[in-house]
């Protein structure tokens, strides 16, 4: 159960590997949360997120086989993590692939597999979760979207296209469970310090995964809707979002 | 006959009285016993929602106790009739749901009293059960189950009578244990004569903590009622002063003529609501500000020393009861309450707790300390020899989660414990650290729940219940796994007259034959364990109900 406090007692991470999330674990695990999920692509990685869970303290850790793009599993897999495991509390949806720009706009076929990553598997993934969670009357959805979504850049417009649909799916989610007990906290973070952009520059108001993840521990308690890491962009973004286009396309970056 | 059909329902969402942690469950109306049995049949028959049921009263505990996501919640609040009143003596067979509000209404014109009272009248009686409630009599009188003679509670293996005497262990384990052993329909109840619907109430204030905590100590024996309301803002050689209210009931004797000369109303009883909050300031108003001015307002407004004021039992025992809705002034986010116990040596962890509070300046607007006497026997009753300090604390305060586990931890120290009823985020190894009787609680319930069918947040929270649908397997040790080392699966029977190592238990003969006779009902063979195959596979092998740290 998520306590008065906002504190869940389980966790399951979808894409259990990112960085992200690992530092979303170490923000619940010691605010007792006992039973880790991860489910992910099986590898090193993964395995190296279970054993950071088990040694920030949780009792219950779990690696699961999980790919965004196996679409026609996600229902089945996530019925039986919810019979296994009884109540998920918290599902944090934070699997995705910021591609190679020019590489996508060279290869549509990966362009559309970026889709399925980043969009279509988390839609397949979160409708069935949805469904769990309104039978169990109780839970929050926390779904990793980001600015770039919010207005999408030439210079990575595949991947921000994916985070809109995200972003766009999540918040219509979270109007339909309204009533329900359950819960949708949609996360979007600017420039995140990290693997998935290593060797980029970075981009104004970078951030780093500890502060996505303790805003994102924030958001849990507090029931947020939307929750911008920084917190300035917010106010950043509504300012971009009404730039006129030609003023937009010139933007650096 | 066929399988049960669920009772008719609506879905809502429910909260407890701090409006936090919002869960969906279906509502049943319990317009009679009969819809009880039916919804206790269906829950046990597995039909959806299939996450069992809880019973509800006015929802006055703070907490996640009388919701159960998913699942079931009955409301109880319809079964409030009166069923028998020896007026000789003073015992009353009333329905669950009868609150005592009514009770008072009824009763007090005839010269009976509720023989324990807490700080608000609109609960019900199913809910002082379940919570064995206590009040600022506590002292003298011991909690709300030493004064029930006979519930009739309506478990998932049937319908029974139950008395202290003639199945002490589920009597006792019903009182206190949070609706999880059953939905109480009838209760039959001991009250407390009283002469008229006025106290005799005796109003000191204390300059600090020790003044009022040595007040207490040695001057509550000779009130029934004593209760400090305490300034938990002052600091220096002003923390802890104190307002301390102490009385008892008033003879008609000791009225003013004008009531005197008028019996009937020298026992009139008409609660009335003097205003309500009409809706949530998204923020709330008690921020430390307002409450430093009304603490400052409620020292000053209390006379220094003022001995044998009459005052009406309304505003004595429940002066919150005259603004409804008062909770929302807490603003969206809603606030909780800490209320722990700690014995007559430990008294220096309410000082600590005190101090932290004024440390981080969180201000708590209500906080209230009271003495127990001795508890009574069940295995989750709260109450126990020595200090209670209960503080309502607004949601949102940073930091709020770790001083509260801080002072858990002190409590646990100190061999006390946190209060049910009032809780909302006890972590499940804290919770049994503080209630190491438990098991036998545990124990109890199997026996007339094996199927684990009642269930509620607080119980999925606190490791009570399990957790998932409820036609998995059902509670620790029946998962179909290995039994866990040091706590080898018992059969129902060998659990049943194990008993609880308490004199009332043992010497009774009837308990063990009653036990056993329920121990041994289907509802015990009931698929143990169609699971454990399904999932993918895990690579540890930690079970995810265990409640041990
Ligand atoms: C302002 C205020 C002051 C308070 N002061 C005190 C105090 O001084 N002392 C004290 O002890 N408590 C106090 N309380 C707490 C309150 O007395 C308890 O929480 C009580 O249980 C509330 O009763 P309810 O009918 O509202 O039950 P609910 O809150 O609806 O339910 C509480 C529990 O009782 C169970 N339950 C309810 N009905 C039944 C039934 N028919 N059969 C079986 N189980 C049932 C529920 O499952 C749940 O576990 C106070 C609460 C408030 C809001
Ligand atoms: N980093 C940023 O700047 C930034 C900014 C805004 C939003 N975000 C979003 O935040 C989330 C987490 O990112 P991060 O910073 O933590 O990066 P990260 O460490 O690279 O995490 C990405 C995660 O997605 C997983 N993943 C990728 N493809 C998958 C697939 N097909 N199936 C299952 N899992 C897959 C990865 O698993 P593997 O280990 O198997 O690759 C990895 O666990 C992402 O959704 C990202 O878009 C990131």
């Amino acid at each position: 159960m998520i306590d008065a406090i906002g504190r869940p007692q389980s966790l399951l991470v979808l894409g259990g590997s990112s960085e992200i999330a690992q530092a979303v674990v170490d923000g619940l695990v010691p605010a007792r949360c006992r039973t880790v999920l991860l489910a992910g692509r099986p590898g090193p990685r993964l395995d190296a997120a279970a054993e950071r869970a088990r040694a920030a303290g949780a009792a219950v850790v779990e690696t699961v086989p999980y790919d965004t793009t196996d679409v026609a599993d996600h229902a089945k897999l996530v019925d039986e993590l919810f019979d296994r495991y009884g109540d998920i509390d918290l599902v944090l949806a934070a699997a995705g692939a910021l591609g190679t720009q020019a590489v996508l706009e060279r290869d549509p076929g990966a362009a559309a597999d970026l889709v399925t990553t980043n969009f279509t598997g988390l839609v397949s993934s979160l409708l069935a979760v949805a469904g769990r969670m309104r039978q169990q009357g109780h839970g929050r959805i926390v779904v990793l979207s980001s600015v770039a979504g919010i207005r999408t850049r030439k210079a990575n417009f595949v991947y921000g296209s994916t985070k809109a649909g995200l972003d766009a799916f999540a918040q219509g989610l979270g109007d339909a469970l309204v009533g329900t007990g359950v819960g949708v906290t949609v996360v979007r973070p600017g420039f995140v310090h990290g693997r998935m952009t290593e060797g980029m520059e970075p981009a104004p108001f970078a951030t780093t995964p500890e502060a996505v993840a303790a805003a994102v521990v924030r958001g849990i308690e507090t029931g947020a809707e939307v929750v911008w890491v920084p917190p300035v962009l917010r106010w950043v973004f509504a300012a971009l979002r009404v730039l006129p286009r030609p003023l937009w396309r010139h933007l650096p970056g | 006959m066929s399988a049960p059909a669920a009772p008719r329902s609506r879905r809502a969402l429910l909260t407890g009285w701090g409006r936090t942690a919002p869960t969906a469950a279906r509502v049943v109306h319990a317009v009679h016993p009969d819809v009880v049995d039916a919804a206790v049949a269906a829950a046990v028959a597995g039909g959806a929602p299939g996450r069992g049921l809880v019973a509800r009263g006015l929802g006055r505990s703070y907490g996640d106790a009388a919701q159960n996501a998913g699942g079931t919640v009955l409301d109880g609040t319809w079964l409030d009739a009166v069923h028998a009143a020896d007026l000789e003596r003073g015992i009353v067979t009333v329905g669950g749901g009868i609150s005592l509000q009514t009770l008072m209404e009824r009763f007090v014109p005839l010269g009976w009293f509720v023989p324990v009272t807490p700080g608000t009248r609109l609960v019900t009686v199913g809910g002082a059960i379940a919570a064995d409630i206590h009040g600022k009599n506590h002292h003298v009188d011991g909690s709300f189950c030493s004064h029930v003679l006979a519930v009739t509670l309506v478990t998932p293996t049937g319908t029974r009578t139950v008395t202290p005497g003639d199945d002490p262990a589920l009597f006792w384990a019903t009182a206190g244990g949070m609706g999880l052993t059953g939905v109480v329909t009838e209760a039959t109840l001991q009250m407390l004569p009283v002469e008229t619907s006025w106290m005799l109430v005796d109003t000191e204030r204390a300059d600090d903590l020790d003044d009022a905590m040595g007040r207490m100590h040695s001057g509550d024996a000779a009130y029934r009622y004593s209760v400090a309301w305490i300034d938990c803002q002052s600091t220096g050689s002003r923390l802890g002063r104190s307002v301390l209210t102490r009385g008892d009931h008033a003879r008609l004797g000791d009225l003013p003529v004008r009531l005197r000369s008028d019996p009937d109303r020298a026992r009139s009883f008409v609660p009335r609501t003097l205003a309500r909050v009409p809706l949530t300031p998204p923020g709330g108003l008690l921020n430390p500000l307002t409450v430093a001015a009304f603490n400052e307002f409620w020292f000053r407004k209390a006379p220094r020393h003022q001995v044998g004021r009459p005052h009406h039992m309304t505003g004595f025992f429940h002066p919150l009861d005259g603004v409804a809705e008062w909770n929302r002034l807490y603003g969206s986010r809603g606030f909780l309450q800490y209320q722990f116990v700690v014995g007559d040596a430990h008294g220096e962890t309410v000082r600590r707790v005190i101090e932290r509070l004024t440390e981080v300046r969180l201000a708590s607007f209500l906080a209230v300390l009271k003495r127990f006497g001795p508890g009574d026997p069940g295995p989750l009753s709260f109450p126990m020899p020595g200090w209670t300090l209960a503080l309502d604390l607004p949601v949102g305060h940073p930091g709020l989660d770790r001083l509260l586990d801080e002072l858990d931890r002190q409590v646990v120290e100190a061999g006390g414990r946190v209060y049910l009823a009032k809780d909302s985020r006890l972590a499940p190894d804290t919770f049994r650290a503080m209630y190491p009787r438990v098991d036998e609680f545990l124990e109890e319930r199997r026996r007339v729940d094996p199927a684990g069918v009642l269930r509620s947040d607080l119980g999925r929270r606190l490791g009570l219940c399990p957790t998932g649908p409820t036609d998995r397997p059902a509670g620790p040790g029946r998962k179909g796994r290995p039994a866990r080392k040091g706590r080898p699966g018992r059969t129902a029977k060998e659990a049943a007259s194990a008993a609880p190592a308490r004199p009332a238990a043992a010497t009774k003969a009837a308990a063990p034959t009653k036990a056993t006779k329920a121990a041994a009902t289907p509802a015990a063979s009931r698929p143990a364990s169609k699971k454990a195959t399904a999932a993918p596979a895990p690579r540890a092998t930690h079970d995810p109900d265990r409640t041990e740290p």
